[in-house]
């Protein structure tokens, strides 16, 4: 059994209270931040600890921070990102829903850091009862004193604000967030000005995770130096999976980052093996944006290497035969899907979800989403393969915001994983829609890497 | 302390160039001018904010400064990316930037209606210069274009929305120039489209200028609708003393009839600067004024854009016929080199050709001793 950091007290009934947190060990970090910490010293503590931004991206936390424009009598704001919109991905809802109070430490200790007064959680709008548990907790902890105004004498004030959002999945874009933060349309800006230099209101901003702001708490309790023991090269601590799909136990899962992906998917501490005793197909290891990956390619690296739950691991290869830790929404395939069908989903997703502001994505979302669905319904031709390529390869990397890549990089890896299921597609229009291809060759071991 | 602008040193396509520090990318190369300039249709140097979202104007940063040389992973929109001092980089020269505006043009068509015929920004629609020079001959797309619910939006301007190609320039005229924006973006995605909230009229003294700005044939003008194409018209530069705006304009003339009026526009068919001030026209002017004898012309137009409005136009390019007389004769330059009337046996002075009964034939030159008011042939 790994270390557990974050929900090692998740299971304590009414952890969600105040009084039950603070016996606990709640708010320690705190503490020991303010009484006893510059706060350059706890952005040394979360450089040292290596900790990676959770949202997706895996940029270090600490480097962010340091990253932070500090002119004098500018405002700074600490927003913390809760708008978890991707498909396959639930691990902050859990968090905030049972631990409401890890997330409020972690925002005061790391305003602290950062020297934010007034910091602010974006939460998706459709977690309208987390608000009410969070809103709670924060009056909760202002009653008792670690909120407001001069807390624990140290001369530093802080609010924290939440704000619903309404309902996009754009919004989970830092920059989109700020503007929406901001009262306005929810469209990405253009990069740079990152936000560290001019965010929310044109002040220096830093967007995290909720997962990552709640990871500051351990790492201040315990120190960088301990967190960063953790797990294996630059895949430090512990790490919250929201596993889905075909497996015996779906749920949130708190990993440290040195088990195996096998051991992951088969292992009874964790999903416990594909359920109704299926095999395995595929899985989109990281949240529905990031590459999918065939059972032969997820257990093993194209290097035949074990493939481990790390972030260099899971993205070893490129994304020619891997893929990445993402956002840790664990999508896992049996036989029995259809790629072509869940491919159409996810562009059906991205399409609805474009914000419409740059064309390649606008346009070409609604493109693939109208060939995959003739594709799924045996109306393809093999023509509608390459084309797909082609237009994803148009969107990747010509967007201003990441979304055009998140729509285009599954359409992409299916695409170079599966071809042999979408030309069955074409090729058999009748049976297609009749069944599904199955696992065919997918689980086979490798014996060369597979050309992209 | 007074410092000269620090210049910047970029190289595009291999022509350098010396830019103050702050200019964008698409400036610079619109100082070179021609092909080097990357297509803008989101982008108005003239409304602050704009840019960035048609992806037309990516360009390849093959290296992103003397200080940091390399290269930009990603191609960058060149219209809200700043020069650096040694930046090097690849438009027209790059296959990635050809290759990614060849797909950044055939989305923009996609659900664009392709109605030029019945499309009064036909001739002048950049929409349409774009895909001439950027884009593939053909689409690949074989599904049903998305369409629009047709909306009343005030009396002047007319809404397509099917044309729009969402770059937001009419939101930036709302925002910036009128004292309120009743219009925006509804919805997201593919199904975005620009609106009134809960179908108000856009009622302002400058709202006509999203007309000016609009790109393509999404907003017209409603008083020149179906009045005529723009490359039958005649336009010409005119003025008034008009006491909410520049009063400088264009008159789009048909005779004496003045069927449109706009703001005069520059080479990137932006709206002109007078003294650094963008010359936006007032709805009176635009909408109002349509008589001759509103305006003191100022002379014809000068297109100076290659699209179809400047055929049979006064355009700048114009190279005028050099005189070359002087040269030859040393300076001098008479005004008739010789008169070889009297001397020349080809032209036969003794004819008098206003005496001739019909037409001349040869004949008449021919005979040997041509008589005096005969055609010869008798």
């Amino acid at each position: 059994m790994g270390r557990k950091l974050l929900l090692d007290k998740a299971h304590v009934e009414n952890i969600r209270l105040y009084d039950v947190y603070r016996q606990h060990g709640g708010y320690r970090s705190v503490e020991k931040a303010i009484k006893t910490m510059s706060p350059d010293q706890v952005t040394e503590e979360v450089k040292k600890s290596g900790l990676r931004g959770r949202g997706g991206a895996g940029f270090p936390t600490g480097m962010k921070w340091s990253f932070l424009a500090k002119p004098e009598g500018v405002p700074r704001y600490l927003v913390v990102n809760a708008d978890e919109s991707e498909p396959g991905t639930f691990k902050d809802r859990y968090l905030m829903e049972f631990i409401p109070h890890l997330l409020i430490e972690g925002m005061i200790t790391s305003s602290y850091a950062l020297g934010s007064n007034r910091s602010y959680i974006y939460i998706r709008g459709e977690y309208a009862w987390i608000v009410d548990i969070l809103e709670q907790a924060i009056a909760e902890a202002k009653n008792n004193g670690w909120l407001g105004k001069n807390i624990l004498g140290s001369g530093f004030d802080c609010e924290i604000y939440v704000q619903r959002g309404a309902g996009a999945y754009i919004c989970g874009e830092e920059t989109a967030l700020l503007e929406s933060l901001e009262g306005k349309r929810g469209n990405p800006r253009i990069k740079p000005p990152f936000p560290a230099v001019k965010g929310l209101w044109d002040c220096p901003t830093v967007v995290n995770n909720v997962e990552t702001i709640a990871a500051v708490v351990p790492i201040v309790n315990e120190g960088g130096d301990e967190y960063a023991k953790i797990g294996i090269g630059k895949s430090t601590g512990t790490k919250l999976i929201s596993a889905c799909g075909n497996i015996k136990k779906p749920g949130v899962y708190e990993i440290d980052m040195t088990i195996s992906v096998e051991e992951f998917i088969y292992g009874d501490e964790y999903c416990g093996g594909i359920a109704s005793g299926k095999r395995l197909k595929a899985c989109i290891p990281g949240g529905s944006s990031v590459p999918i990956l065939p059972a032969n390619l997820l257990l093993k690296t194209a290097k035949g290497e074990t493939r481990m739950m790390t972030y260099e691991s899971l993205a070893d290869g490129g994304f020619a035969t891997g893929s990445m830790m993402g956002s840790g929404g664990f999508i896992v395939l049996d036989e029995t899907q259809c790629v072509v069908r869940n491919t159409y989903t996810l562009a059906r997703f991205y399409r609805h979800e474009s914000c419409g502001q740059c064309s390649p994505c606008r346009e070409g979302t609604g493109w693939m989403e109208k060939i995959l669905l003739n594709i799924e319904n045996g109306k393809g031709k093999m023509s509608d393969i390459d084309l797909l390529w082609d237009i994803q390869r148009k969107i990747e990397g010509n967007t201003i915001c990441p979304l055009g890549d998140a729509a285009a990089w599954p359409v992409a890896a299916a695409i170079r994983h599966f071809r042999d299921e979408f030309e069955w597609h074409v090729q058999n229009p009748d049976e297609c829609v009749r069944r599904n291809y199955g696992l065919m060759h997918y689980a086979d071991p490798l014996k060369t890497a597979t050309p992209a | 302390m007074a410092e000269a602008p620090k210049l910047f040193k970029v190289t595009i396509d291999n022509i350098t160039i010396e830019v103050p520090a702050g200019t964008t990318i698409l400036n610079a190369a619109r100082q070179i001018g021609g092909d080097v300039t990357p297509p803008a249709m989101c982008y108005y140097s003239k409304l602050q904010g704009s840019g960035g979202k048609c992806r037309t104007c990516l360009v390849e940063v093959a290296a992103g400064s003397t200080a940091d040389p390399r290269p930009m992973p990603k191609l960058v929109a060149s219209c809200r990316t700043n020069v650096m001092d040694g930046m090097v980089v690849k438009n027209i020269t790059s296959e990635r930037v050809t290759d990614a505006r060849n797909g950044v043009v055939e989305f923009l068509l996609l659900n664009h209606p392709l109605d030029c015929p019945i499309c009064d920004q036909a001739g002048e629609c950049h929409l349409q210069d774009l895909s001439y020079e950027h884009g593939k001959e053909g689409t690949r797309y074989e599904f049903a274009k998305r369409t629009f619910e047709k909306e009343d939006i005030g009396p002047y301007i007319q809404l397509h929305m099917t044309r729009c190609i969402l770059c937001y320039r009419c939101t930036y005229v709302a925002d910036q120039l009128t004292n309120n924006r009743v219009h925006g973006i509804l919805d997201r995605g593919d199904h975005a489209e620009i609106s009134t909230y809960i179908s108000t009229a856009i009622d302002n003294d400058f709202s006509g200028n999203m007309i000016d700005v609009c790109p393509v044939g999404a907003l017209t003008d409603k008083t020149f609708r179906f009045k005529n194409r723009v490359w039958f018209t005649k336009p010409v530069d005119a003025h008034r003393d008009c006491p909410t705006c520049c009063g400088k304009v264009t008159l789009w003339n048909r005779g004496d009839e003045v069927l449109r009026v706009t703001a005069r526009k520059d080479q990137w068919g932006e709206v002109q600067s007078y003294d650094g001030k963008p010359g936006w026209i007032c709805n009176t002017c635009r909408f109002d004024k349509k008589d001759m004898n509103d305006w003191v012309i100022d002379g014809p137009m000068k297109v100076a854009r290659h699209s179809v409005i400047s055929a049979n136009h006064y355009y700048s390019g114009t190279v005028k016929p050099q005189e070359t007389v002087a040269e030859v004769m040393g300076g001098r330059a008479p005004k008739l080199l010789m008169d070889i009337h009297s001397i020349s046996d080809v032209n036969k002075p003794e004819v008098h050709l206003s005496e001739l009964p019909g037409p001349a034939t040869g004949a008449t030159f021919n005979s040997p001793t041509p008589l005096k008011g005969s055609n010869g042939q008798d």
